[in-house]
């Protein structure tokens, strides 16, 4: 490929999630230049967390790996972790972007080795499990994080300890005293793909998570269902370790609803049917319970309904439950109405899962920091700068990815004009 | 390439490499034993001073090709990249120091560890030396423009992109005029832009001219293919147009060709097409109201009362058994037009199975019940025709737990998309020659030994192949599916997939004319070839290529298309004669390395197991195993192979005469739901493995030896005790007899 695009025609990609990485990838290897921006230490956003895709039933890994090689192996694209983007100039084909660079306090010399890790004596709640266990202080965040280099906590790079634990580094990559960065680029168009947070399920009163620890939510369920989240894969109650074996799949908490989040989430149903799975995979003596208002299995995923639906030990009540309350034995208690046969229920359950929807981070800390930027009602981008896969709708992840190609071909039909 | 090497092998000592392995010991067999003219180590070989190292001896052409012995292959990638063909990674760090089971102090087990290093350096000189530098594969009269077949909606959005973007599309259009089914349809739904409530003008004109209007996009009508043969780059298409044949040649290709709607006459009895004509399928119901009144069509009186049976012959094994994604919204649209017409006088019912409005357009449902449209949980059990016109419609609600009968005007159903691309079972062999043969209706008559359709992927038979990570991938390279031809979806998402297929077909113009592969190898120049008069004509190879890049010629002897070629090496290793091969790998390199590793003596007791491991997910698993610290057996040696399918037997036997006591063979998961990125690589490898106990029982060896895993790249925590568990089942056999002859 000849290299005619100067660097004047770099596409900035914000969010190294599953939509980021493809739209960099697919116009980097279409032969433009990319700068691609991560706010968190490494790429792979939330797919990352996931310990399955549906309906295949596999690791996100195995593709991240694939894009993860492609970015290896491309130097039009560069990369910046822990940065955000804070202000947005200009207009398309000619964009001033400030970015934020927070420390990192581990240079990218940083070799992986581990050394800093264990002779770190500090733990802090882990945020990519989402606080469900403790870990180092100083780390990376799962074993295939991309970058490979560690990351030290703020919090912990001012302690005195962070400055022994540099000693530690056979590289010198460790820098407590690093100082955040802010730095200007040029580009020509902005591709906006920066996810979703899983909605706040405390909001969702009558549900009681957060006051009912085995209530929990479909985000960490899929990092306990994963071999390297808290409780390595083992599908338990939160309250005392007990193998969860009688589980319920709420659906639409806190979605399809006026006080909450008005629209749909799209994954939700698939992606409890998936959990499900995981359920009846590890104890085949489990049943597992799912309450749903409309089983939303679109297009060819029909077929994964149909096979979910084939197994006897699951139970689909249509009714969205009233409330949940804890039992003596500390079981959560599902109560409703099942609206296709009138019955009142309360049924006990080892442990419940809210099958949360997705709040686009625009909506929230992710705002683009650009006068031109439109919103809908909802906070997902509409405009002023291009939007792919879930901060421009809640998709799943293939339509993520359609989403972020088709974004890689706007971005260069503006970057490739000339004059 | 002409010019000798000049290999510099350059060892970091960092991450503890030094302080675990005899470092000495290893730049003697680099130097003495393995003649590499350059050997050098460094402390920390990844950092300034140790890439300025390495930078130097190329810039003064004192090496002009490159091993790094320090960490996996993976890492450190962008401060070992010199732009050099000839580079290779020995890794003593993730793969040995990291997981080779080694107590420190325990000699024996730390001289285990350090035979092991050895040997991967061995490897890593032996494959260096093996390796040329691939020259490129370019054409000389190739073509970037793209063919778009399809001018509805999806052709047209690509063909709009694909000439925003500076190139030339041809889109070859069928009928007599553009747009499709869209040319039926009186409004459309919002589903892209808020707000996600009212429905819009249908813009198709508008897009019809400026397609029309743009001289990068010469377009066909009345035209349909006959016939594509070559390659991306230098696909040759012959066009049928209005009767006479056009030849042009494109350099990639976007299938746009719609849906057809599932026919009405198959469906189940209790829906009642046929036994009223007040009962209509949703795109006759759409071509009334774009028509102006809807009526009904027995007697041409107002339907202010209409219902829709959604998933009419959807989700139903004995029909189709997908839904079609679609049919909710533009069944509420559709209610919305009657709702809209009628006003205080209409009456909608929407009789469904589970509504299904995703994301924002959960507004549009809220906006269908605001204006009045009646949803009913049930399903369609009869459908009367009234004698004044009409017709009565009994369903059972699933929700007020009985049946009622619904008279109204019209009855609505909802039929779903069905694919107009023609596939194939991949599954099933094709017949030789088939490509050459035209098949009536085929979309693009592929010139293909494989046959003329696109393989599918599973029952529902989809073109297409890791729908969920890599969806535009199909598996013929430079043809990609886009809108309801690669799976049903509605108006916003057909656009959305278009343009994104346009950009795959422009990007694989792009790798064409650079001689490099697309996806998953993306960058590789590396190409098959292979040696004609070692050729017996046994078809393997063209039969086995899971891209189809393989014709034949009249006498069965293999044709490369190297632009079709995604460079799994799938057909090196099917060939049983071992005459096709890379530039940087072939059954003749990886022979060479496998017979370089020392086999201790049989009094020794130390078995080698030898383990060939796909570099896409068993690899990259045995490096998070490394980061984890997992502990395996010391007395396995991994060779990386590209794809499993590359897996030449002629390997396991080398490895069996050469004293090996057991090969471990890790592939990626296959089946429906396989993992494997060149999609029949590990399957095609095991299918071969089962003709591996011949090579055992001539050299009578216990099968046992040989075994295939399946590894998921999150499988790292569950490798060390599948290797341990298979350096034991060997432990228990006598050594191979084979060793020290």
């Amino acid at each position: 490929m000849a290299d005619v695009h100067a660097a004047g025609h770099t596409i900035l990609v914000v969010g190294g999630g599953i939509s980021g990485l493809t739209t960099a990838v697919e116009a980097a290897e279409t032969g433009y230049n990319v700068l691609l921006v991560e706010r968190d230490p490494h790429f792979g956003g939330r797919v990352a967390q996931h310990n399955q895709y549906f309906p295949k039933l596999c690791s996100p890994t195995c593709g991240l790996e694939i894009n993860y090689q492609r970015i290896k192996n491309n130097p039009r694209i560069r990369y910046l972790t822990l940065a955000e983007v804070v202000d947005i100039q200009g207009g398309e084909g000619n964009y001033t972007v400030r970015i934020r660079k927070h420390p990192r306090h581990v240079t990218e010399a940083c070799t992986g080795c581990g050394d800093c890790s264990k002779a770190c004596t500090v733990e802090v709640p882990d945020p990519y499990n989402f606080g469900m266990n403790m870990v180092k202080a100083i780390r990376n965040n799962h074993a295939m994080a991309f970058p490979v280099w560690f990351h030290m906590d703020p919090e912990y790079a001012k302690s005195e300890e962070a400055k022994q634990v540099a000693k530690v580094c056979p590289v010198g990559a460790i820098q407590p005293e690093m100082p955040p960065e802010e730095v200007t680029e040029q580009v020509s168009a902005i591709v906006w793909a920066t996810g979703w947070k899983p909605y706040d399920a405390e909001k969702i009163r009558p549900y009681g998570f957060g006051q009912y620890p085995n209530v929990t939510t479909n985000m960490r369920f899929e990092r306990m269902a994963n071999v390297y989240g808290p409780t390595g894969g083992k599908i338990v109650r939160p309250s005392d370790g007990k193998e969860a074996k009688n589980v319920a799949m709420i659906q639409c908490a806190g979605s399809r609803d006026h006080n909450y989040l008005p629209f749909c989430s799209r994954i939700c149903c698939l992606a409890s049917m998936k959990q499900a799975s995981y359920v009846r995979n590890q104890y085949p003596d489990s049943k597992v319970t799912i309450f749903y208002i409309d089983l939303r299995a679109m297009d060819r995923y029909e077929a994964f309904l149909q096979k979910t639906r084939a197994d006897q030990g699951i139970t689909w009540i249509k009714s969205k439950p009233a409330r949940i309350e804890e039992d003596a034995q500390g079981n959560p208690v599902v109560i409703g109405e099942n609206t296709l046969t009138g019955e009142r229920y309360a049924i006990p359950f080892d442990l419940v899962v809210l099958a949360t929807g997705m709040e686009p981070n625009s909506a929230l800390a992710g705002k683009v920091p650009y006068q031109g930027a439109a919103y809908d009602d909802y906070g997902f981008v509409t405009g002023g700068v291009l939007s792919a896969g879930c901060a421009a709708h809640p998709t799943d992840v293939a339509s993520s990815v359609q989403s972020a190609t088709a974004m890689a071909m706007k971005a260069i039909q503006v970057a490739g004009r000339r004059g | 390439m002409s010019v000798a090497k000049k290999i510099g092998c350059y060892f970091c000592t960092g991450c503890g490499i030094g302080d675990a392995l005899d470092m000495k010991a290893l730049k003697a067999i680099a130097t003495k034993e393995q003649k590499i003219p350059v050997v050098k180590e460094h402390a920390f070989l990844c950092g300034a001073e140790g890439v300025a190292m390495i930078r130097n001896d190329l810039e003064t052409d004192a090496v002009n090709a490159v091993i790094i012995a320090a960490c996996s292959h993976r890492e450190k990638t962008a401060e070992f990249r010199f732009g050099i063909e000839l580079f290779d990674r020995v890794d003593l760090r993730d793969k040995c120091l990291w997981v080779l089971d080694v107590k420190e102090g325990d000699e024996t087990a730390e001289e285990d560890r350090q035979m092991a290093a050895e040997d991967y350096l061995r490897l890593g000189c032996v494959k260096i030396k093996k390796m040329n530098i691939p020259d490129p594969f370019l054409h000389s009269d190739g073509s970037k423009d793209v063919l778009v077949v399809g001018g509805g909606l999806a052709g047209l959005t690509a063909a709009r992109d694909i000439a925003l973007a500076g190139y030339q599309a041809v889109v070859v259009e069928k009928a007599e005029t553009l747009g499709g089914k869209m040319n039926n349809m009186l409004k459309v739904t919002p589903d892209n832009r808020p707000p996600y409530r009212d429905l819009t003008d249908n813009f198709i004109g508008d897009l019809i001219a400026q397609v029309e209007g743009d001289n990068r996009i010469k377009v066909f009508k009345n035209t349909v293919v006959t016939k594509t043969a070559g390659q991306p780059g230098r696909f040759d298409v012959t066009l049928k147009s209005g009767g006479t044949p056009l030849d042009i040649r494109v350099g990639s290709i976007v299938v746009a060709t719609g849906f057809d709607l599932y026919d009405p006459a198959k469906l189940p009895g209790n829906l009642g097409y046929g036994s009223s004509p007040d009962v209509v399928t949703s795109a006759e119901f759409e071509k009334m109201a774009k028509a102006g009144q809807i009526l009904r069509k027995s007697d041409g009186k107002p339907a202010k009362r209409v219902a829709f049976a959604l998933c009419a012959g959807q989700r139903d094994k004995a029909h189709l058994d997908y839904c079609s994604g679609a049919c909710c919204i533009y069944s509420m649209k559709q209610a919305l037009y009657v709702i809209e017409q009628y006003k205080q006088e209409a009456s909608t019912f929407l009789i469904y199975q589970e509504i299904r409005t995703p994301g924002q357009m959960e507004d549009f449902y809220r906006k269908a019940q605001d204006e009045g449209a009646v949803f009913i949980k049930g399903d369609v059990a009869k459908v009367t025709a009234n004698s004044g016109g009409g017709v009565a419609v009994e369903v059972k609600d699933h929700l007020l737990r009985g049946s009622e009968s619904l008279d109204v005007d019209l009855l609505v159903l909802a039929t779903g998309m069905v694919s107009t691309v023609d596939t194939i079972d991949p599954n099933v062999a094709s017949q030789i020659g088939a490509g050459r043969d035209e098949l009536p209706g085929s979309v693009l008559n592929l010139q293909y030994r494989q046959g003329p359709s696109l393989p599918r992927l599973g029952e529902a038979g989809f073109p297409d192949s890791h729908f969920i990570c890599f969806p535009y991938e199909t598996r013929r390279t430079g043809i990609y599916v886009a809108g309801p031809a690669r799976r049903p979806m509605g108006i916003a998402a057909t656009m959305t997939d278009a343009t994104g297929a346009a950009l795959k077909a422009i990007q694989a113009v792009e790798a064409v004319a650079g001689g490099v592969a697309v996806h998953p190898r993306s960058g590789d120049l590396s190409f098959p070839s292979y040696r004609p008069e070692g050729c017996t004509q046994c078809k393997r190879c063209t039969e086995e290529c899971p891209f189809g890049a393989i014709n034949e010629d009249d006498k069965g002897n293999p044709l490369f298309n190297p632009a079709r070629c995604r460079r799994c090496s799938t057909c090196m290793g099917a060939c049983p004669q071992k005459i096709i091969s890379f530039a940087n790998y072939s059954v003749d390199m990886i022979s060479t390395m496998l017979k370089e590793i020392e086999i201790p003596e049989e009094d020794e007791e130390k078995p080698r197991i030898l383990v060939f491991a796909c570099t896409n997910d068993a690899i990259p698993a045995m490096d998070m195993m490394g980061r984890n610290r997992g502990k395996i057996s010391p007395y396995i040696r991994i060779i990386p192979l590209r794809c499993m399918g590359s897996l030449s037997l002629v390997w396991i036997a080398d490895a069996m005469s050469k004293g090996f006591d057991g090969v471990l063979l890790m592939g990626c998961r296959h089946g429906d739901d396989y993992q494997c990125h060149n999609v029949r690589g590990s399957s095609l490898a095991e299918t071969r493995l089962s003709k591996v106990s011949e090579t055992l029982d001539r050299l009578k060896l216990e099968s046992v030896r040989v075994k295939m895993m399946e590894v998921n790249i999150m499988d790292a925590d569950s490798l060390p005790k599948a290797i341990d568990g298979f350096v034991e089942q060997i432990a228990k056999l006598k050594p191979n007899p084979y060793k020290g002859f």
